[in-house]
């Protein structure tokens, strides 16, 4: 189970609402590589994983993912705050905010409901490992083109900093994935 | 320390356990992290509990009640932009 903690595991405090940067950075929400995709990807997964290292990293790379998830959440609602009509029209939002409102949804930039075909659950470790290094990948360049059209530094600063656990997560991934390989070169063993 | 700097506090130790427990994840036998990563867990439980004590509680099912109040609906919730200022909306110095 999951004990919720108030508090964000790295802070959110964005001085101006910006509808603007709210509507690109949802794409982290909801989007392809996103940090939803990223959990349900992650805590899926682990059912079936193979070597306690690499279901141990499963578990806990997908519930960090969750409080990636509720990052990005924080970040579009403060940006999204007091939004007037003019900006709301200005930014674009007006198709996203007559569905919604104001209101999360899980969906990419372009306004696409976030959806299960993003994510693979294969019940082969080798490659869930590998579709797990390429997702991190992804969502590092993701990052990167958000924080490339980004001019706020409360924005750029905790998106700088989820961009680096993608890097580390990438990491303890392919350390995990050696820990499998090795795994099943052991019972592929001849005498 | 005041609301903001517990939190900071808690924050930055919390951040540390978490990556040392990825870490630990793939180097279950680096005995030298794990005496630092139950440092840091220590640290955070009694930062934790101070914070917990001063401005209500900060986990569900983990942490205790004010006993005459259920004060959980009414502390800031993280995604506001309040959470992170001190002072807050929260009924500081109350408890
Ligand atoms: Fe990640």
């Amino acid at each position: 189970m999951w004990i919720y903690e108030k508090k964000l595991e790295y802070p959110i405090s964005i001085k101006r609402s910006n509808p603007k940067l709210a509507k690109i950075i949802i794409e982290q929400y909801g989007g392809p590589d996103g940090e939803l995709a990223a959990s349900m990807r992650y805590l899926s997964q682990k059912f079936t994983m193979v070597t306690p290292e690499a279901r141990a990293l499963l578990n806990d790379i997908g519930t960090e993912e969750l409080a990636h998830l509720e990052m990005i959440g924080a970040m579009v609602t403060q940006l999204t705050q007091n939004a007037t009509r003019k900006e709301i029209m200005d930014a674009g939002l007006d198709p996203n905010y007559v569905n919604h409102g104001l209101a999360i949804y899980p969906q990419s930039a372009a306004g696409i409901p976030w959806t299960a075909s993003y994510i693979q659950s294969k019940g082969d470790p080798v490659s869930d490992l590998y579709e797990d290094m390429a997702a991190e990948e992804k969502a590092r360049s993701t990052y990167e083109y958000l924080i490339d059209l980004m001019d706020d530094p409360d924005v750029i600063e905790p998106l700088r900093f989820l961009r680096e656990r993608e890097i580390v997560h990438t990491q303890r991934f392919g350390e995990a994935l050696r820990y499998v390989k090795e795994y099943f070169d052991s019972k592929r063993m001849f005498y | 320390m005041n609301r903001k700097e517990l939190l900071e506090k808690i924050s930055r130790l919390d951040f540390l356990a978490t990556d040392l427990h990825l870490y630990l994840d793939t180097h279950p036998h680096d005995k030298d992290i794990i005496e630092k990563y139950n440092i840091i867990v220590n640290e955070a439980n009694q930062f934790r509990r101070k914070y917990e004590e001063n401005f209500g509680p900060l986990c569900s099912y983990r942490s205790p009640s004010d006993p005459n109040e259920w004060t959980w609906k009414d502390d800031p919730f993280p995604w506001s932009a309040e959470f992170a200022k001190n002072p807050c909306n929260c009924k500081e110095g109350v408890r």
